[in-house]
C-alpha cells in the first residue's frame, strides 16, 4: 500500500515536473522568437 | 566422444523458447521491417547467449580456467558500468532532429510533456501488480516509447528485467501504425478528428536554433538534473546540426556513429535475455504493461488537445490526434497523425503539427526518464 501511495506521489509530481519544464521552455522559445522577428516584420511593413 | 553431445545434451526447454523468441526478432525485423537496425542484433544475440556453454558468456573450463566472453564483457563495461551506449546514442539522435517545426510553433511542445502520462500510469499498475517501485519504475520507461531512455532507467535502478523492458521498448515503437490509430480512435470524435489546422511556419534565425538546446539543457537541468545525461546528450547532438561550422561531425553523429552504437547496443543487450532471466510471467506482464503504457501516452497527449480546445475560439481549435503524436517515436508518429487525418480528410495536411508534437516527445521522454531518476530515490529514502 505504501508503494502505491508513493506511486501516486511520483505519478502527480512526475507531471507537474515534465509540464513545468516544458512550460518554461515555451517561454523562453516564445521570447526568443519575438526577439528575432522585429526586424523581418518591419522590413515588410507597408509604408 | 561424449564432448560432441555436451552442448546438445546441456540445452534447457527455456533455452529452446529463446532461440524461438530469437528467430521471431529476427523475423519481425527482416520481414516486417520492424525496426530491423535493433531487433536483428537482438534476435542474433538472443540466440548466442543462450547456447550451452556459450562462449559469448564468461566461463570457468574445465581445470578451472577462465574464459571471458565478448557480450558478457560488452554488457557490463558499455552497459552496466557506464550507461555509455545508451547515453552515446542521443547524440546521433539530437542531430538527427530538427526542431524547426516546434520553434515555428511552440505550444505543441504542451503535447510532448501530456503524452507521458502512460510512463506514470503504467508505474502505478506495475505497483498494484506487486512489482517493487524500482523495477515497476523501469517497466514504466517502456512506456517512453524512446529505446535508450528505457534501457539507462532499468540500468540505473538495476532491474532483473532489462531483457524484457528492451525487447518491449524496442518492439512497441515499431507497434506505433497500430497502437496509436486505436487509442485515438476510442477517445475522439470523428468530428474532431475533421478539424483542420492551417499551418503558417514562422522563419526561425540561426541564433534562435543554437539557443534552443543550450536553453533545454539548462532549464532540464536544474529542474531535474538526473535528466541532464539523457537531455544534454540529445541537445549536444543538436547543437552540432545547428551551430553550421560542425557539419561533418553532424553527419557522422548522425549516421556511421548512430549506426555502431545501435549495432552494438542490439548485441550487448542481448546478454539480458539468458534464457533463466526472461523466459517468466514477468515478461509477459512486462509486455502488458508497456502495452498499457503506450495507449495511455496516446490518450494523456489527445485528452490534453482537448482540454485546450476548451480555452480556444473557433478556427484556432487543435486537432486532438495531434496529441497523441507527442509520443517519443519519431518520425513514426507523426507519420501515423498525418494517415489517419488524411484518411479522415484527404485534404487535411496536419504533418508539420505533428511533427511538431513529435520532436516534442523526444524532450518530453527523457525529461520523464530523468524525473523517475531523480524522484524515486527520493521518495523511497525519505
Amino acid at each position: 500500500m505504501e508503494d502505491i501511495l508513493i506511486a501516486l506521489e511520483i505519478m502527480g509530481l512526475g507531471m507537474l515536473g515534465i509540464f513545468v519544464v516544458i512550460l518554461l521552455i515555451i517561454g523562453v522559445v516564445s521570447v526568443l522568437t519575438r526577439l528575432s522577428q522585429p526586424r523581418a516584420d518591419s522590413d515588410s511593413a507597408p509604408d | 566422444m561424449d564432448f560432441l553431445l555436451s552442448g546438445l545434451l546441456a540445452i534447457t526447454w527455456q533455452q529452446l523458447i529463446m532461440y524461438l523468441i530469437g528467430a521471431l526478432l529476427i523475423y519481425l525485423a527482416i520481414k516486417k521491417g520492424f525496426e530491423p537496425a535493433l531487433l536483428m542484433p537482438m534476435g542474433f544475440g538472443a540466440i548466442l547467449v543462450n547456447l550451452p556453454f556459450s562462449g559469448v558468456l564468461d566461463q570457468t573450463l574445465q581445470g578451472g580456467i577462465a574464459s571471458n566472453g565478448i557480450i558478457q564483457w560488452l554488457f557490463e563495461t558499455t552497459i552496466e558500468a557506464s550507461e555509455a551506449l545508451p547515453i552515446l546514442l542521443f547524440i546521433g539522435i539530437g542531430a538527427m532532429i530538427d526542431f524547426g517545426p516546434l520553434l515555428s510553433n511552440p505550444k505543441m511542445m504542451v503535447f510532448g510533456a501530456a503524452a507521458q502520462f502512460g510512463i506514470f500510469f503504467s508505474l502505478m499498475v506495475a505497483t498494484m501488480m506487486g512489482f517493487d517501485l524500482l523495477d515497476a519504475a523501469a517497466i514504466a520507461s517502456v512506456a517512453a516509447a524512446d529505446g535508450p531512455t528505457a534501457l539507462l532507467v532499468s540500468q540505473i535502478f538495476k532491474s532483473k528485467y532489462v531483457g524484457a523492458i528492451a525487447v518491449a521498448a524496442y518492439s512497441y515503437m515499431a507497434l506505433v501504425p497500430i497502437v496509436q490509430p486505436f487509442a485515438i480512435k476510442l477517445v475522439t470524435t470523428k468530428k474532431e478528428r475533421l478539424i483542420r489546422m492551417p499551418y503558417n511556419p514562422r522563419n526561425i534565425s540561426k541564433t534562435t536554433r543554437i539557443l534552443f538546446p543550450i536553453i533545454v539543457t539548462i532549464i532540464a537541468g536544474l529542474i531535474a538534473p538526473m535528466s541532464v545525461s539523457l537531455v544534454g546528450f540529445l541537445m549536444f547532438g543538436n547543437l552540432l546540426r545547428e551551430c553550421g561550422v560542425l557539419n561533418s561531425l553532424s553527419q557522422t553523429a548522425q549516421n556511421e556513429f548512430a549506426n555502431i552504437i545501435t549495432l552494438l547496443l542490439g548485441l550487448t543487450i542481448s546478454f539480458s535475455m539468458k534464457a533463466d532471466q526472461f523466459v517468466n510471467l514477468e515478461t509477459i506482464l512486462i509486455m502488458c504493461l508497456g502495452l498499457l503504457g503506450f495507449v495511455m501516452d496516446t490518450i494523456g497527449g489527445v485528452l490534453c488537445a482537448k482540454i485546450m480546445n476548451l480555452f480556444l475560439p473557433q478556427g484556432k481549435k487543435i486537432n486532438p490526434m495531434i496529441g497523441g503524436a507527442g509520443i517519443s517515436a519519431f518520425p513514426m508518429s507523426a507519420r501515423v497523425i498525418q494517415k489517419m487525418a488524411l484518411k479522415e480528410d484527404n485534404q487535411n495536411h496536419l504533418l508539420m503539427h505533428a511533427i511538431g508534437a513529435n520532436v516534442s516527445g523526444q524532450i518530453g521522454s527523457v525529461l520523464a526518464g530523468g524525473i523517475l531518476l531523480n524522484l524515486i530515490p527520493a521518495l523511497i529514502g525519505g
